[in-house]
């Protein structure tokens, strides 16, 4: 499905990217691991098409087309999504508002008819129970005065409502609660199908406790340095890092 | 700057939608002011004898003023001999008693922009006087508001068959000698619209009018009154959009307000003026005078505005809260796009006991747009327990723009309580970034994160108006994406 070869990018002139290889094929669950600064965060946003980072080398397939020459809304319509690290604030727009324009863009791509508001509404609320949000949600504007754990809750439950053939998951354990952990992990868990694939870039092992990722990496200056299966984060989590860039290194 | 921010800019250079010249000759007199002009405007108007002693008033007055310089505007000077104060449709002679009668290529520069006159009317139920140049030429749903005793018609109409109440309310909100282009305009008005809703009545339809500035030099001079008796209750909507073309046009109306006891006055406004192009070559100046007078106890007047247009705003729609609990409201949103200017704000000035005020202010700056807001609370020493709340935010959209705030306060009451709250933010990369990877495009993103900004102004339009509001904000912001 995601095919990254030898990507190099940059960041205000400084190379992030160092030929970073990476296959993700339908129904996988990949963890991304890794030091603070080794280029996670970054490549989850390339892969958005988010502005500001220079690809200076190598290629991305997504289902056969060349992710890097789409805008982001055109990655989107065609199943990518971002599950960001610090979801933003829109003041004054809905976010039922956002989520329907979001969710027609994308049926309208696939020559699917648009639907209405209260076919819509049916979809999000029974999505919002699973997530455990709130019904005052549909009252709000785009995650404004939203806690940490609501706004991370709130990209998830966009996730379930769009369900995206690619998601990535940037941090998206970061400042959470167990329990909210726990409801998180539920909706990842709820899009897992053989169709589905999903990229999870996180610091710590406890949000690979509740979802049992296929393929765990680490990632260290830029590049991929060692992949293997769930033993590897628990390993990860007992020795840290250092064992794994002393054995790249050698 | 980023490729968004580009896009940004890019969607900035949206083209004025309306900018079309429709051909109907008109009858003009030559350019220049002095009495005889003045004269030869009440002469034309079959005017009664006090209206043209208080034009004369006012042109003798204007001539000892000076054009105010104090707002934050840059603009040539304007030389008032070049202007031509009257101009009229020239079927005037026989005007319409239908719509059937009306030329129809007047309707069909309404159709242009988006104002089917008959089907509008029919439609929503908004009886709709028209003004195109400066006379007015299609009034309709007169009857039924005639039946619930309610008088909307042109204002020259008005002097004719309502003298008694033209003589005793105008000017008694905006005195003949207020300023400088509110004194002009009392000298050189040439029409507008009248409304008279009388004790008790709740006014049956929103009331519309729609201006249009066509003759090419030709300053538009208008008046508007509008007079809620005790316990009445209006809610008038005005809208506007000017043909393209290349010379400033001067535009200095005047709009008075009377609510008396208990009376509620909406006054909504959508203006769209040509604002001038890319480059800020052309477009209209803008100087209007609006006031309304909180005359009676429980009295409330509410002012909603959303100003697209115009090279040049200078507007502080405001209110006299003289009553005492009588309430005044300013909502608004005002673009500065290209090279449009705007200085605007408003004016709450407490002068009975309990009297309440409400400001809410957006203002979004585009391309090298400067926009001003401009305000006063003013609380007289007898305005026990006075409230105000004001809340100004404005809205970047490029790096080259500016948004400005000049608040005053002058409070004489100590019970008084005056807050005010002011934001500055700019249209984020990573608001676009996140809608955009959501699957909208930019243009749609752009709209929805400026939409969700004026929210709080939109939501006090009626609700027609609110979605012309929305489309207008699109239209005027938008470009071609590439």
């Amino acid at each position: 499905m995601l095919s990254i070869k030898n990507l190099h990018a940059r960041v205000e002139g400084r190379e992030i990217l160092k030929g970073l290889d990476l296959e993700v094929k339908a129904g996988e669950v990949h963890a991304i691991m890794g030091p603070n600064g080794s280029g996670k965060s970054t490549l989850v946003h390339i892969l958005a098409g988010r502005d500001g980072y220079e690809v200076t080398a190598g290629s991305v397939t997504y289902l056969g087309m060349d992710l890097l020459s789409m805008p982001p809304e055109e990655r989107a319509r065609a199943g990518v999504f971002l599950a960001f690290q610090y979801p933003v604030e829109i003041p004054g727009v809905n976010n039922v508002y956002l989520l329907k324009a979001a969710y027609n863009a994308i049926r309208k791509q696939r020559g699917e008819p648009q639907m209405d508001a209260m076919d819509f509404l049916t979809v999000v609320k029974a999505k919002m129970q699973f997530m455990g949000i709130d019904p005052s949600f549909l009252n709000r504007a785009v995650n404004e005065g939203f806690s940490g754990g609501e706004k991370k809750r709130n990209e998830i439950l966009q996730m379930l409502v769009l369900e995206p053939r690619l998601a990535l998951l940037d941090e998206t354990d970061s400042g959470l609660d167990i329990d909210a952990l726990k409801i998180v992990a539920q909706g990842i868990n709820k899009l897992r199908s053989p169709e589905h694939a999903m990229v999870m870039v996180t610091h710590y092992q406890r949000l690979l406790d509740y979802v049992q990722p296929d393929v765990v990496h680490v990632l260290a200056d830029g590049r991929i340095i060692k992949s293997g299966d769930k033993q590897l984060a628990l390993e990860l989590e007992r020795r840290g890092y250092d064992w794994v860039l002393a054995e790249a290194a050698a | 700057m980023t490729a968004e921010n580009q896009n940004v800019e890019k969607l900035m250079r949206g083209e004025y939608r309306h900018g079309f010249v429709t051909d109907i000759e008109s009858d003009t007199v030559a350019p220049g002011l002095n009495e005889d002009v003045v004269r030869l405007i009440s002469v034309k108007k079959n005017e009664p004898q006090f209206m043209l002693d208080w034009r004369l008033k006012a042109y003798r007055r204007w001539t000892e003023m000076q054009e105010p310089q104090w707002a934050h505007l840059q603009y040539p000077p304007i030389d008032y001999q070049a202007i031509s104060y009257y101009s009229a449709p020239k079927s005037k002679a026989n005007a319409p008693k239908s719509l059937a009668e009306v030329d129809p290529k007047l309707l069909e520069t309404y159709e242009k922009l988006g104002v089917p006159l008959h089907e509008r009317a029919k439609l929503a139920g908004v009886a709709v006087d028209a003004v195109f140049d400066s006379v007015s030429v299609a009034t309709t749903f007169r009857n039924k508001l005639a039946e619930a005793g309610v008088i909307f018609c042109p204002f020259s109409e008005a002097v004719q068959q309502h003298p008694e109440l033209v003589e005793k309310y105008l000017g008694s909100v905006v005195p003949y000698s207020d300023n400088f282009f509110a004194t002009l305009n009392s000298a050189v008005f040439s029409d507008g619209s009248f409304v008279f809703v009388p004790s008790g009545v709740r006014c049956p339809m929103e009331l519309s009018t729609y201006f249009r500035i066509n003759a090419a030099n030709t300053g538009q001079f208008e008046r508007t009154l509008i007079i809620a008796e005790e316990g009445a209750y209006v809610s008038y909507l005005e809208g506007c959009t000017a043909p393209m073309r290349d010379e400033n046009q001067l535009h200095a109306a005047v709009v008075e307000l009377v609510a008396l006891e208990n009376a509620q006055i909406k006054y909504s406004t959508v203006q769209n003026w040509y604002p001038g192009d890319e480059r800020g070559v052309g477009g209209i100046y803008n100087f209007v005078t609006k006031r309304g007078d909180c005359r009676g106890a429980n009295s409330r007047i509410s002012w909603t505005q959303v100003e697209t247009g115009s090279a040049i705003t200078w507007k502080y729609p405001s209110v006299l809260l003289k009553g005492d609990n009588s309430i005044g409201e300013f909502y608004s949103v005002a673009v500065a796009n290209h090279y449009q200017q705007a200085d605007t704000g408003t004016k709450m000035i407490h002068i009975g006991r309990n009297t309440k005020s409400t400001i809410v202010s957006k203002g979004i700056s585009a391309g090298h747009g400067q926009n001003s807001y401009r305000g006063l609370v003013k609380v007289l020493a007898g305005a026990e327990n006075a409230r105000n709340y004001t809340q100004c935010d404005s809205l970047l959209m490029s790096g080259l723009c500016g948004a400005h705030t000049f608040p005053y306060m002058e409070v004489k009451n100590p019970t008084a309580k005056v807050e005010h709250e002011a934001t500055t933010s700019k249209i984020s990369d990573d608001q676009l970034f996140y809608c955009r990877s959501r699957g909208i495009d930019t243009e749609d993103a752009v709209n929805m994160i400026v939409s969700g900004f004026c929210k709080d102004v939109f939501k006090e339009l009626p609700m027609e108006f609110a979605v012309e509001a929305q489309r207008l904000l699109a239209v005027t912001l938008e470009g071609a994406v590439g």
